[in-house]
């Protein structure tokens, strides 16, 4: 169980992996998530299923190393093991209802928007999507985008390609093209989100979010993911993990999510 | 004739000695004092005492043979009522069972059965596991969650010849034994011995296993002849007030499973954990007492807060104790209003409001009523919440066709049916938080219908 199957750097710093599961393979859709242990005394720390393969028995993970953790599954080798792997944890994305959905993938929150490009462009409604990183090098599966979205917009901080700027800026212009749009749904850092959530409320459009809280468990035991959305508490794992980001209380939710990294730990147990 | 003794003590680690490590606090009886204490004993003809053992072992009879020193006989006497002894023995509220009811109460003090037990339970350790493997074409059982419930369940339909799948969500098994009570109460090479006895009678453990998400239902339903929901309550509580989400404030849970499951206590693991200096634990159960004692040994300074007075505190009045020896402060009639942060969300107070008691609520205790003008408030940097839990809400999704309380529990009968053929249910998830002992009475009389309900199937 949870052999390595593939691991390939996509990035500096950032592997893609295919592990066998069939567990969730069989049973996972786009938006939910794994947890894992790299090793026998590992910590838990959650992943979203970024692709799966039924018959395979396979899921996709994409890892950017920001700890211990992270650099340990970097470090894997195709046949090697997974020592824990649950899942799929969370509710699947649920955006069904919209017509006209605007994707915005951010650095390694790519890896969530990614099954629902694909999935929209399986049901021949493909979204138009936006993607952003610091620079070139970073911007995640740009090929398979290209295959799934209607329109792909590249945004680089650096502008070493695509526009220079951040998604917000791409989206504003998308928005004021006249173009309809009536979702968008949104990964990414949380500042990102939030940012792209205070654009589209200027425009009340509605707006999805995917909130990348600590977790210990990820079942709804420990409550370490709560965030207050609209005024009351949910879990990020049993509740969400996506919400409307137009009620997250965002400056709490980044408080709560870097809690372990200033007491001198460096975080590890973000999803994405 | 028994002797008038007083009841003998067992030994434990010295406070100021224990509350710097986590190995476990009570030594338990030597032989010879076993035999005293067994020999306190009256062999009361009514056994007043099995009337509060909630899985009603023969009491008199196991005690009668630690008289002779005979931990094998008494051996077979528990195993016909539990499989967990070790556990039993510790963990147990004997005080408000079976002790309870001992006529030795009027004399120098209840037997301690629980001592006695856990001497027989530690013995059974020492043996080596019995191996065997149930016929690869008997019915088999499904079983929800590794906790008390589900392990006791397990053993009794393994030991009828039934094949047995237990599925674990999380990656070691035991439930509440594992994740909840800390190592320093219930070591947990005892729980990992003890679900070795069950691998070594075949029972298979599917460890990251979440049912409803990894393994759905109607598998289950397609699978297994008979399916046992013992999920435990695993949602927590919080206080519903301002200031709840600033940054250490967490749920005894949390806490808890960082320490226990994840061992984070140790210098080297990777598993982060967050110790305040000036520690508040909100409620005054077990849990409660074994947060704020888990604190205390991560060199914390420990307040409990709680609503009502010391006649009620729910926990074993040997947790208050031992928790009291090391030195865990009780603010007693006491409610918190709202919890103050500061400006980088990290919790720095907590506004309290005295408490007077009043007339008796639903649960016969008498109800705590506000103090007015009597707010003020103390400086803390970590709030660990600790107000009871209640079942997962994944449950209710994952079993659509079953009955739930309002609070989410499952409604079963007395027999643990749920009135859905093929599922019963029992535990903490069908009555809310309550002890191991009763989840494990929960487990046998399932595990009795189950395996009645599978020969009648079969006919």
């Amino acid at each position: 169980m949870n052999k390595v199957l593939s691991i390939v750097e996509t990035a500096p710093r950032v592997v893609r992996l295919e592990v066998e599961t069939p567990d969730v393979a069989k049973h996972c859709l786009p938006g939910q998530f794994i947890i894992l242990r790299a090793d026998a005394e590992g910590e838990r720390v959650p992943f979203t299923i970024c692709d799966y393969d039924r018959e395979k028995g396979t899921i996709t993970l994409l890892v950017q190393v920001v700890g211990d953790t992270t650099a340990e599954i970097a470090a894997l080798k195709a046949g090697e093991y997974i020592h824990d792997l649950v899942g799929p944890l969370g509710n699947p994305t649920e955006l069904d209802e919209y017509e006209n959905v605007v994707l915005v993938g951010g650095g390694i929150g790519c890896a969530v928007i990614y099954p629902q490009a694909k999935k929209r462009m399986s049901e021949g409604k493909p979204c138009d999507i936006i993607i952003g990183a610091k620079t070139s090098q970073l911007l995640f599966a740009k090929e398979d985008f290209k295959k799934f979205a209607k329109n792909l917009y590249i945004t680089t901080d650096d502008g070493s390609e695509g526009l220079k700027g951040f998604v917000t800026t791409q989206l504003e212009l998308l928005i004021q093209s006249g173009e309809k749009i009536d979702c968008v749904f949104v990964v990414g850092p949380m500042i990102m989100m939030k940012n792209v959530c205070d654009v589209t409320a200027k425009y009340d459009i509605p707006t999805v979010v995917s909130m990348n809280s600590l977790m210990l468990d990820g079942t709804g035991m420990c409550g370490c993911c709560r965030i207050t959305v609209g005024g009351e508490t949910k879990y990020a794992c049993v509740d969400g993990p996506e919400f409307d980001g137009h009620k997250v209380d965002f400056k709490e939710a980044m408080q709560r999510v870097d809690f372990y990294k200033k007491r001198g730990n460096d975080c590890r147990m973000m999803r994405y | 004739m028994a002797n008038m003794k007083g009841r003998n003590m067992p030994r434990v680690q010295d406070a100021k000695e224990r509350v710097r490590n986590f190995d476990e606090v009570s030594h338990g009886f030597d032989d010879a004092t076993m035999v005293e204490e067994a020999d306190r004993c009256l062999n009361c003809k009514n056994a007043p005492c099995m009337g509060g053992c909630p899985v009603g072992i023969h009491i008199p009879e196991f005690i009668s043979c630690l008289k002779k020193g005979d931990k094998e006989g008494a051996s077979e006497v528990i195993s016909r009522s539990t499989k967990l002894p070790a556990i039993c023995g510790r963990v147990c509220p004997q005080e408000r069972q079976c002790e309870k009811y001992c006529v030795r109460n009027r004399a120098g003090g209840a037997v301690a059965i629980g001592q006695l037990e856990r001497c027989v339970g530690d013995y059974n350790l020492t043996k080596q596991n019995v191996k065997s493997s149930p016929d690869p074409s008997a019915p088999a059982v499904a079983i929800v969650g590794s906790g008390p419930a589900g392990l006791t369940c397990a053993a009794d339909c393994l030991s009828a010849g039934l094949r047995v799948t237990i599925f674990e969500a999380f990656h070691k098994a035991g439930g509440v034994l594992t994740y909840g009570i800390p190592e320093f109460r219930l070591p947990k090479a005892i729980v990992d011995k003890e679900i070795s006895k069950l691998l070594d009678m075949g029972c298979e453990i599917k460890l990251n296993s979440l049912v409803g998400r990894s393994v759905t239902i109607d598998e289950l339903k397609r699978d297994y002849d008979a399916i046992f929901i013992s999920s435990g309550a695993g949602l927590p509580q919080f206080l519903h007030i301002e200031g709840e989400n600033l940054n250490g404030v967490m749920s005894a849970n949390e806490f808890l499973t960082r320490v226990n499951l994840m061992k984070a206590y140790k210098k080297d693991s990777a598993t982060p954990i967050y110790c305040g200096q000036n520690v508040v634990v909100v409620g005054a159960g077990n849990v409660a007492m074994d947060a704020a004692r888990t604190a205390k040994r991560l060199g914390g300074d420990v307040t409990i807060v709680y609503r009502r007075s010391r006649d009620e505190i729910p926990a074993r009045a040997e947790e208050v104790e031992h928790a009291e020896e090391e030195g865990v402060k009780f603010m007693l009639l006491t409610n918190p209003v709202s919890i103050g942060g500061d400006e980088t969300g990290m919790v720095n107070s907590m506004r309290c409001i005295k408490m007077q008691l009043g007339e008796p609520d639903a649960s016969g205790r008498r109800r705590p009523v506000p103090i007015e003008g009597s707010e003020f408030e103390i400086a803390t940097d970590h709030v660990i919440v600790a107000l009871g839990t209640s079942p997962n809400p994944l449950i209710k999704k994952a079993f659509p066709m079953l009955s739930f309380n309002p609070r989410g529990t499952i409604i079963a009968d007395e027999n643990m049916f749920t009135g859905v053929e093929g599922i019963w249910a029992g535990g903490d998830v069908v009555t809310g938080s309550a002890t191991v002992i009763s989840a494990m009475g929960a487990g046998r009389k399932a595990a009795a219908q189950i395996i009645e309900y599978i020969g009648e199937k079969k006919k």
